[in-house]
């Protein structure tokens, strides 16, 4: 039995409607820098974006190759295991459905790949339709590296982690891999309105 | 470095929770680069979890995810740890 | 105690706000009283933890700032505008006020007076408050150790435990301040950020191999340490603790 402290309360959150609020979570309007591990710094000169494993041809983009690719704005909620949502940030981005365009496979799922080492996995379905992009700018602004930038995955139906930071391709599988934290403890799909946070869940 | 980045020091508490045993003066040898040094000498950071980063090579030692009623450690990244006893 | 590592697992312990003190203008000392606290070593930290009525709680740590004492801790604590535990617990809690507490925790970045000298302290703001733990067990301990502490603040107003500092100077401890964002008239001090070139005067040199402390944000602590390392020391001399980005 916790000892109460008198007069202690959670920072002031922000108010919100209760239907854009997943369960477990409290809404901010600051934007929380997590990492897993240090920022990377590749040049631009350096990057690029692959797409590999099961299908036809690997695709390949530099950045500049990337950034002529159609783009979209796109405003979501996003909501972080950690138990913070923000609402309606603002990015732009390549829909992954750009990205696959005319790639030919036969796999079910797709591991996200980063810089630094970082991966986390989704089922094919969630990052097609309309449910994912590679974004590479927030707020207007190119995306700061310390946010994941020059680009990042953003898949907002799912919890943050799902949404790899410094992101550099897909890996299309036909087998499911649990990612960095699904092999840990956080949950392998991470549904945040059934809030699905570890295994068991 | 980020500016974000602590000390082992900063998990100590939590470990010590799981491991009844002072863990930041305990010698980790890492399974990728063979370095070996304290707890309290790695790179702490904070993701969706805690992760400990080797000084040298930086390559991860340890995940640490923590639930209210479980924690899930991944140790895998120490090829061992020595404890004083 | 010292030694021994097999401690028992963590537990959460009351602990009763006894005093509180105003260091600086951003700056507090709270005064806790932990029945049962079995004591601590100098650079020990604990985890505090606040429950709300609703159900809702937040963790924190902070070293502790105080040499052993009984029962009685010290933990000083900077305001941190918008944060959500620091202005709590300096504009709220009052004497007879309770928090949960565990520890203390740490055995890494400790020093204890049979470990000697030469000590190079170097504390960025709120950094100090491990190292005071340290100087003020070396006083108490009748310690002779050779220690140095290099301070840096932002203002003279800044400089927490000031008035103790200049106490205690002397007697084999020697105490140089830094200021970064100003000088009062007549200031003797150092008038910068630290570098490489004001860690070579404030000495020790690598040659007399001390043991070396250094706290405070993460930015400052990574400075000092590289900045070590290249004048010569040896990085295993070297313990660092770091506060994060704004070592509050």
């Amino acid at each position: 039995m916790s000892i109460i402290s008198r007069g202690f309360r959670r920072r002031r959150v922000a108010d919100a409607p209760p239907d854009r609020v997943p369960p477990g979570q409290y809404v901010i309007r600051d934007f929380p820098v997590l990492s897993a591990g240090p920022t990377p710094h590749t040049p631009l000169e350096q990057w690029d974006f692959s797409i590999v494993g099961a299908i036809d041809e690997p695709r390949r983009w530099t950045w500049e190759e990337f950034r002529a690719l159609p783009s979209q704005e796109v405003t979501r909620d996003i909501h972080c295991v950690t138990k913070w949502s923000k609402l309606d940030t603002v990015w732009q981005g390549v829909s992954v459905d750009t990205l696959l365009d005319g790639v030919d496979t036969s796999a079910e799922y797709v591991v996200q790949y980063s810089d630094g080492g970082y991966t986390t996995n989704l089922p094919l379905e969630d990052i097609t339709g309309g449910k994912a992009w590679v974004a590479f700018a927030y707020d207007g602004e190119p995306l700061h590296s310390e946010h994941g930038g020059p680009a990042r995955m953003l898949v907002p139906h799912l919890y943050f982690w799902k949404s790899a930071k410094w992101v550099r391709g897909l890996r299309l599988q036909t087998w499911d891999e649990p990612g960095f934290w699904e092999t840990n403890g956080y949950h392998n799909y991470g549904d945040p309105w059934r809030e699905q946070r570890y295994w068991g869940d | 470095m980020d500016a974000l980045m602590l000390d082992g020091n900063a998990v100590a508490g939590l470990l010590q929770e799981v491991f009844a045993v002072e863990v930041t003066t305990a010698i980790a040898t890492c399974a990728t680069c063979g370095a070996a040094d304290a707890v309290g000498a790695t790179h702490v950071y904070r993701g969706a979890g805690f992760v400990l980063r080797c000084p040298y090579c930086d390559n991860t030692l340890v995940k640490i995810v923590r639930s209210d009623e479980r924690v899930w450690i991944d140790l895998s990244g120490i090829r061992t740890l020595e404890v004083a006893i | 105690m010292a030694g021994t590592a097999v401690l028992g697992r963590l537990t959460w312990q009351a602990a009763q706000v006894v005093d509180v003190v105003v260091e600086t203008r951003h700056v507090k000392t709270i005064t806790f009283d932990v029945p049962d606290w079995r004591g601590h070593r100098a650079g020990q930290h604990v985890d505090i933890r606040l429950t709300a009525e609703d159900g809702y709680q937040a963790e924190r740590s902070y070293s502790i700032a105080s040499a052993p004492d009984g029962s009685r801790l010290e933990l000083t604590v900077v305001r941190i505008d918008d944060g959500e535990v620091s202005p709590y617990l300096t504009d709220e809690l009052q004497r007879g006020d309770q928090i949960e507490l565990r520890g203390p925790i740490g055995g890494y970045f400790v020093w204890e007076p049979s470990q000697g000298g030469p000590l190079l302290l170097v504390a960025g703001g709120s950094g100090i408050a491990p190292l005071m733990a340290m100087i003020r067990l070396r006083a108490t301990a009748g310690s002779d150790a050779q220690t140095r502490l290099l301070f840096s603040s932002r203002s003279s107003d800044d400089i927490i435990y000031r008035n103790e500092l200049d106490q205690l100077n002397g007697g084999g401890l020697q105490v140089v301040h830094a200021l970064t964002d100003g000088q009062p008239p007549g200031w003797t001090g150092y008038a910068r950020r630290v570098d490489a070139e004001m860690l070579a005067e404030v000495g020790p040199s690598p040659a007399e191999r001390p043991r070396t402390y250094v706290c405070g944000p993460t930015p400052f602590v990574e400075a000092v340490a590289e900045a070590l390392v290249r004048l010569g020391h040896n990085p295993r001399t070297i313990k660092t603790e770091r506060f994060g980005p704004t070592g509050g």
